[in-house]
C-alpha cells in the first residue's frame, strides 16, 4: 500500500526511490531506432541533484518557478526532479503549441528559468515580445547542434556541472503550490491552475493503489508530460514505485510499435484518437488474415472474453492471444485513454483481446481525474465512478435527470494564477464547478452527455477555449463585430464527440446580410493559419449589436442564448 | 523551384496519391495532399529517410506549405 498521507511534497517521495531502487532502471531514451541513453536510480538522482546545483548555483531559491517547454524526455524528469528537490514551482507548458503561444503563457507565468529544446527556443526568440519576456528568464537549451552553442544568447546550452557541489536538499510544504498548469488562455485570459502537493500527493496516493507498479513494469511517456495525465502516470506514478519510464524521441506510429517491443512496455496513456487508429489498423491485419485463420482468431477472442469477464488477466490473455500480444511487446497490462471522451466501443475492442482500457474523467482544475471505470468486471459505458476521496454531485438536473457536474476533493485546485475572479466562479464553497453535463446510474457512474460551457475538446485531447482563437479573426473587413462558440454552447447538444466551432458575426450595413465573398475568402485564408483541430467550421450571420459588459467585453452566454432564440443550428453556412 | 521542394512534392504526392504536377511550393500541404497532421506526421518519416535528417514531430506545427517544409529540411541538413 502507497501511504503518502504523511509526506510533505511529491520530491522527497522521489528522493526516498532513488535510494529504495537505487540499482534499477528508472529512465530509458530511444530515438528512432537507437537508444540515446539509460538511467538507473542512483543516476537519475546524480543528475537531478547536478541539475539542481545548477540551478542554485544561478541563485535559485525555493518557491520559484521553472518552465518546462520541451518534448517527451528524461531531461523532463530529471530537470523537474532537480527542480523540485530546490523546493521550485513548476510550470510544465505544451510544447505542441505555436511560438506566440508559448510566449504569451511564459509572460504570464513569470518564470526564473526555462527549460526548452533548441527548435522550440529557435522558433520562440523570432517572437517581437521574445526581448521583453526573455530579459528576466534564464533559458537553458537541450539539444542545440555543437555549432549552434555560440547562437543561443541570451540563452544557455543545458550542461550539468561536472558535480552536485553546492546543491543543498530543500523540501516544499503540503500546501505548497508544486505545479502552475495551463488549462487554457494561449490568446485569451490565461488560466493557470495552482496545483498543490498536498493535491499531487493525494491523487497518486490513490492511483499508485489502484495501478501500482513494481520492478520490470515499464511506462512509455507518450502523452505530452506537461499533460496531467503523463505527468502523474508517466512520472510521478512510475518512479514513485520503482518501474520506469520509457521516451521515444518521435512518435510516430512505426516507431511506437517497434518501442513496445523492444522494451516490453507494460503501462502507457493514450489519447482516444491514437487508440481508434490503433484499432482500425489492427482491424485491418486481422482482416486480411485467411479465412481459417480469422475464425481461429476469433474463437480466441471469445474465449478470452469469456475467461476475463470478472477482471483482466493478462498472463492468459498473452498465452490465448500471443500474436495480437507479441505486436505490442508481449507485456502490455493497461492503456490509460484519456485527455478527451473515449468511445465506447473502442475501449471495448481492446479489452476483449485482453488489454484492458481505463477510462477516466477529470479537468486540470482537479490534479488528473475524479472518476474511473471499472475494470472487474470491464465497464465501458460511462467514464466510471468517483475515486476514493473524491466527492460529486448533479446539480440543476432537468427532467432526464442530466446535471452539471460539480466535485470536491483533496485534489481540487487551490486556484487561478492571478485570477482571483475566475477562481471564484470555478469554486464555490470549496466545490468546483466542472461546466460539464452529465447523468448517474443507480451504481454511481457517471456519464458525461455534454458540456455547459463554451469549448470543446478534440479526440486529440485538445481543449479548444472559442476564445482563444478570437484573434485571429479580430480584424475582418466588412464586418462590425464578431464572436467565436462552440456550436453546442449556442445549441446544447447531448455529444461529447464531433464538436465545432463556429464563428458569428454582425455585417456591417452595406451588406445587407449578405455574406461578401472577399469576406468568405478572407475568414478561409485565416482560417488555414490555425491548426486543424482549431479550425472553424462554419459562420451565423446575426444582425444585431452583441450585447457587452461596462468593460466592453461580449456577454457570451446572453448572445448565446439570443441566437438560439432566433436561430436554428441549420442557420450556419459551412466555410 | 529549388530541389528540395520538387523532391518533396514528388515524395508527398507518391506517398497520399496525389498529382504531383498540380502542386506548387506554397500550397498548403494539408489541403494538397487531403490529409490532417495525424498523417502528416507519416510523411516526416519518408522525409528523414529521403533527405537524411532528423525532424522532431512538433516541428510540423508551424509548417503550413510545401515550401515551409523544405525550408525546415534545409535548415537541418
Amino acid at each position: 500500500m502507497l501511504d503518502l498521507s504523511r509526506l510533505s511534497c511529491i520530491g522527497v517521495c522521489l528522493r526516498d526511490a532513488t535510494v529504495a531502487y537505487k540499482d534499477r532502471v528508472a529512465l530509458i531514451e530511444a530515438n528512432r531506432h537507437r537508444e540515446n541513453a539509460r538511467w538507473t536510480y542512483a543516476e537519475y538522482r546524480r543528475d537531478a541533484e547536478r541539475f539542481a546545483a545548477l540551478l542554485q548555483s544561478r541563485g535559485f531559491a525555493a518557491g520559484d518557478r521553472i518552465a518546462l517547454l520541451m518534448q517527451n524526455q528524461a531531461r523532463w524528469l530529471i530537470s523537474a526532479t532537480g527542480a523540485m528537490w530546490s523546493a521550485a514551482v513548476l510550470v510544465p507548458l505544451d510544447y505542441k503549441l505555436t511560438a506566440p503561444e508559448q510566449v504569451s503563457l511564459l509572460a504570464h507565468a513569470n518564470p526564473k528559468v526555462l527549460v526548452t529544446d533548441y527548435a522550440i527556443w529557435q522558433r520562440m526568440r523570432r517572437d517581437e515580445r521574445a526581448a521583453a519576456v526573455f530579459e528576466n528568464i534564464q533559458v537553458f537549451v537541450v539539444g542545440a547542434p555543437e555549432n549552434a552553442r555560440d547562437t543561443l544568447a541570451p540563452a544557455h546550452a543545458y550542461e550539468l556541472p561536472e558535480s552536485a557541489e553546492g546543491f543543498t536538499y530543500k523540501e516544499s510544504a503540503r500546501d505548497d503550490v508544486a505545479c502552475i498548469v495551463y488549462s487554457s488562455g494561449t490568446g485569451g485570459t490565461p488560466k493557470g491552475c495552482l496545483l498543490t502537493q498536498k493535491n499531487y500527493l493525494s491523487q497518486a496516493e490513490v492511483l499508485g493503489n489502484l495501478y501500482p507498479m513494481a520492478e520490470g513494469d515499464r511506462y512509455f511517456s507518450v502523452l505530452p508530460t506537461n499533460h496531467a495525465i503523463d505527468f502523474m502516470c508517466g512520472f510521478c506514478l512510475p518512479l514513485m514505485m520503482g518501474g520506469a519510464v520509457v521516451h521515444q524521441m518521435t512518435l510516430r506510429s512505426e516507431y511506437l510499435a517497434a518501442t513496445m517491443q523492444r522494451y516490453g512496455i507494460t503501462h502507457i496513456a493514450l489519447v482516444p484518437r491514437l487508440l481508434k487508429a490503433l484499432k482500425e489498423k489492427l482491424e485491418e491485419k486481422l482482416d486480411d488474415l485467411p479465412g481459417w485463420k480469422r475464425a481461429i482468431i476469433d474463437r480466441l477472442i471469445d474465449v478470452n472474453e469469456m475467461a476475463t469477464l470478472r477482471g483482466p488477466n493478462h498472463k492468459l490473455s498473452s498465452k490465448l492471444l500471443k500474436p495480437i500480444h507479441d505486436g505490442f511487446g508481449g507485456k502490455l497490462r493497461l492503456i490509460f485513454a484519456g485527455g478527451a471522451f473515449c468511445d465506447r466501443a473502442v475501449s471495448e475492442f481492446f479489452n476483449r483481446l485482453g488489454f484492458p482500457v481505463v477510462i477516466g474523467y477529470g479537468l486540470t482544475e482537479a490534479c488528473t481525474v475524479l472518476t474511473l471505470n471499472d475494470l472487474k468486471p470491464f465497464r465501458a459505458d460511462s467514464v466510471g465512478a468517483p475515486i476514493e476521496g473524491v466527492e460529486l454531485e448533479l446539480r440543476d438536473k432537468n427532467a432526464a435527470g442530466i446535471g452539471e457536474v460539480w466535485v470536491r476533493s483533496p485534489t481540487v485546485m487551490k486556484g487561478y494564477l492571478d485570477e482571483p475572479e475566475l477562481t471564484e466562479e470555478a469554486i464555490v464553497d470549496g466545490w468546483l464547478r466542472t461546466g460539464d453535463l452529465g447523468t448517474m446510474d443507480a451504481a454511481g457512474h457517471l456519464t458525461l452527455v455534454g458540456r455547459a460551457k463554451n469549448m470543446i475538446v478534440t479526440e486529440g485531447g485538445k481543449n479548444i477555449y472559442p476564445e482563444d482563437i478570437e484573434a485571429v479573426f479580430g480584424d475582418l473587413d466588412d464586418c462590425e463585430e464578431s464572436c467565436v462558440f462552440a456550436a453546442n454552447y449556442i445549441w446544447p447538444a447531448q455529444t461529447m464527440v464531433g464538436e465545432k466551432l463556429v464563428l458569428v458575426l454582425r455585417l456591417t450595413r452595406e451588406q445587407k446580410g449578405e455574406v461578401p465573398e472577399k469576406l468568405l475568402a478572407s475568414l478561409r485564408r485565416h482560417n488555414r493559419k490555425l491548426a486543424d483541430f482549431k479550425r472553424l467550421s462554419g459562420i451565423v450571420v446575426w444582425s444585431e449589436e452583441f450585447p457587452r459588459t461596462a468593460s466592453l467585453k461580449v456577454k457570451r452566454q446572453v448572445l448565446a442564448t439570443e441566437i438560439r432564440g432566433a436561430l436554428t443550428k441549420d442557420a450556419v453556412q459551412p466555410l | 523551384m529549388n530541389a528540395t521542394v520538387t523532391t518533396l512534392i514528388e515524395l508527398a504526392a507518391k506517398r497520399f496519391d496525389a498529382d504531383a504536377s498540380a502542386i506548387r511550393p506554397d500550397h498548403d500541404l494539408f489541403d494538397a495532399l487531403g490529409i490532417d497532421s495525424f498523417a502528416a506526421a507519416e510523411l516526416l518519416s519518408d522525409v528523414e529517410d529521403k533527405f537524411d535528417v532528423e525532424i522532431p514531430d512538433y516541428e510540423l506545427q508551424d509548417i503550413k506549405t510545401f515550401a515551409a517544409l523544405a525550408d525546415c529540411i534545409d535548415r537541418r541538413r
